[in-house]
């Protein structure tokens, strides 16, 4: 049986003429690591914000474990949250930043100063509990807002892109440190990211959001994949997107009346306008695979670990890597193919979605 | 180029040139001439300067009592404006909304009347034959000869009302740079909203109400235009003092001294104070 730790039910929130969240319903399952995945403004942050408290949702249920917290003020919820702007007090030392939700709960003293150094250990600032906030650097306050959080033990950790302000190598390695530390402490995450790899690093679990909607749910894998909709395709990675009808049962026909065939259930649920999705790394260049396109090349750019080819075939232009140098040229007539298990299929009006 | 150098180097001294200018004309002449003149003795208009220290001796015993009354009127004043200015700044700085610079235009609006006139009108207010004393009287809160002029509680409300501005400005300031996000991170960390306010809000703003209080006590303490027009001489401030020795009594030497020992009282009273709330804690910025 999976244990919900966060569910909520078509919760809609409605600023003045925005709507934020739309009607939004997700089950979240214990001790999983959560990304919210979506571009700026997509109502990642108040879909947060309503779970911590800090925003009503104007329709629908929010349940913590099997307790409605709808109307509950904060600090009245088993969350606890990593700000976006870390929010540490600059009036405390690390320490006292760190033991503020312990003390609020009334901790008992001895017990207090073992779990904050424990948790500062955790998160690899040891022996820095005297400083000021002001005295650390961006990357070690970072670790004090998480600290901060995952010290009271909360049902679930709500974490607002808490590595955008981190510089790249910084924002990689500490990636890798919260999925150690989720994984070593096995709270449920929510992380929110508009970067899709980032996403794709750290989560187990990724809800792809999109204009206060959730567009896809799934694993990494599941959503690189089989993305269902051509705005997961082109969120998560590159791809491409060939426009036709279904045909058959595993049968798609391009708009130049060729036919391509997918793999067996891909075509389940769709009918009429649909396009058939393959990733560049999957397309290869020479005949054997079961669908071909035939084409030009009109770009060639070698980046190192791959090639990245730009044909024009009569249903567009596709693009293609293939591993290290390749050795075609602009200009050359080829033949691509790719296997069905390869491709996948979004729906078209989903697409043309204003 | 060294010698680019070297003028760039001189320019942030040229630019302070003019302040410490100012200050060695309007501070640290008076004062070096003030310390002089305490330490002199003689008959207006010939004060010789010979080491008269007795001019403090006489000065305190003299005067202890106008000391003493000095303490703790403009202590009562400036507890009473912290009280009411620190829920008005708060209420501004976090609900005045678009309406913040009117409001404090509005906590400001006296300023634009001259100090004294001011006084002058709640001389008026306060007078025996004014509506408030009448319907006081009328209702039986004061005595059918109660009066409200003359009395220490219309001298410290006097005080309280003009050096309000004082407390309320740096008051603001303060709450208005508390980072709303902080509330919200102590909400989340399980404090209430009261818990949060005195954990985050109230000490973050510390620094304002030491500003507060000293703009509002300082002034307060040498204060004598609030005991003169809503006083009588057994309200007298020290300030009323030391304007009656140089200006009638024309005692000079003890007027400087009289005006030494306040400064001095009131240095130690701040640095006693800034002890009290700790220096760290006012230097921590908001940031
Ligand atoms: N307090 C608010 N008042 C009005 N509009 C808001 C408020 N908070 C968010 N919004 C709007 O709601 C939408 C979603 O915002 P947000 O949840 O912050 O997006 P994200 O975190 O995904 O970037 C945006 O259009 C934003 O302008
Ligand atoms: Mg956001």
């Amino acid at each position: 049986m999976t244990v919900h730790d966060v569910r909520l039910e078509n919760v809609t929130k409605q600023f003045a003429e925005v709507t934020a969240v739309d009607d939004m319903s997700l089950d979240v399952e214990s001790g999983k690591f959560y990304a919210f995945l979506g571009p700026s403004g997509c109502g990642k942050t108040t879909t947060l914000r309503m779970i911590g408290g800090f925003e009503e949702p104007t329709e629908g249920t929010i349940y913590l474990g099997d307790r409605t917290v709808t109307g509950l003020p904060p600090y009245k919820r088993d969350v606890n949250t990593v700000f976006q702007s870390y929010a540490l007090f600059p009036h405390l030392t690390v320490f006292e930043n760190v033991a503020f939700g312990l003390r609020r709960r009334g901790v008992k003293k001895q017990l207090l100063r073992g779990q904050v150094d424990e948790m500062l250990r955790i998160v690899g600032l040891e022996g820095y509990g005297g400083r000021r906030p002001k005295q650390l650097s961006g990357g070690q306050q970072q670790r004090v807002a998480l600290a901060r959080a995952l010290v009271n033990r909360p049902r679930v950790l709500l974490l607002d892109e808490p590595l955008g302000a981190l510089d790249l190598k910084l924002r990689k390695e500490m990636q890798l440190e919260l999925k150690r530390i989720q994984h070593e402490m096995g709270f449920t995450f929510i992380h929110v990211t508009h970067d899709q790899e980032e996403a794709m690093t750290m989560a187990d679990r990724i809800v792809v959001m999109n204009r206060g909607r959730i567009e896809q749910l799934g694993d990494p894998a599941e959503l690189y994949e089989r993305p269902r909709t051509a705005f997961v395709a082109s969120f998560l990675g590159v791809s491409n997107l060939l426009p036709g009808v279904v045909a058959g049962p595993e049968l798609v026909r391009l708009e130049s009346g060729q036919e391509l065939r997918v793999a067996a259930g891909v075509l389940n649920g769709h009918t009429g306008a649909v396009s058939v999705g393959i990733r560049p790394e999957k397309v290869r260049i020479g005949g054997d695979g079961a669908n071909r396109l035939a084409g030009q090349i009109v770009e060639r750019a070698y980046v190192g670990v791959s090639t990245q080819y730009v044909v024009k075939t009569d249903v567009g232009q596709v693009s293609v890597y293939v591993q290290g140098a390749g050795a075609h040229v602009p200009g050359e007539q080829l033949q691509l193919s790719f296997d069905p298990e390869s491709a996948f299929v979004v729906s078209r009006s989903e697409e043309d979605r204003p | 180029m060294r010698l680019l150098h070297r003028q760039k180097g001189a320019i942030p001294y040229m630019l302070l040139a003019p302040g410490m200018a100012w200050l060695l004309v309007f501070f640290v002449v008076p004062m070096w001439y003030l310390a002089k003149m305490s330490l002199s003795s003689g008959l207006f208009p010939l004060f010789n300067f010979g080491w008269a220290w007795g001019n403090f001796h006489d000065a305190i015993s003299l005067y202890k009592p106008q000391f003493v009354r000095s303490g703790q009127y403009a202590a009562i004043a400036t507890a009473i404006a912290l009280v009411v200015s620190y829920p008005l700044a708060y209420w501004i700085a976090f609900r005045g909304g678009r309406w913040k610079n009117l409001f404090l235009l509005l906590v400001i609006a006296p300023f634009f009347v001259t100090y004294l006139i001011r006084t002058l009108a709640w001389q008026t207010i306060l007078s025996d034959n004014g509506v408030i004393v009448k319907t006081l009287q009328h209702v039986g809160i004061l005595g059918s000869d109660g009066r409200l002029l003359a009395t220490s509680a219309a001298v410290i409300a006097g005080i309280t009302y003009n050096f309000l501005p004082f407390m309320v400005l740096p008051l603001y300031v303060s709450l208005e740079q508390v980072d709303q996000r902080l509330i919200e991170a102590a909400e989340d960390l399980y404090a209430s909203k009261p818990r949060a306010f005195m954990r985050v809000t109230l000490p973050l703003s510390l620094p304002g109400v030491f500003a507060g209080v000293l703009l509002t006590f300082i002034p307060a303490a040498g204060d004598f235009i609030n005991a003169q027009l809503l006083g009588t001489p057994r309200q007298y401030m020290i300030g009323n003092v030391i304007q009656s020795e140089f200006l009638a009594v024309r005692d000079y030497p003890t007027a400087a001294a009289l005006s030494f020992v306040l400064m001095a009282a009131i240095l130690v009273l701040v640095l006693v104070f800034a002890r009290i709330l700790g220096t760290e804690r006012l230097t921590v910025s908001h940031v």
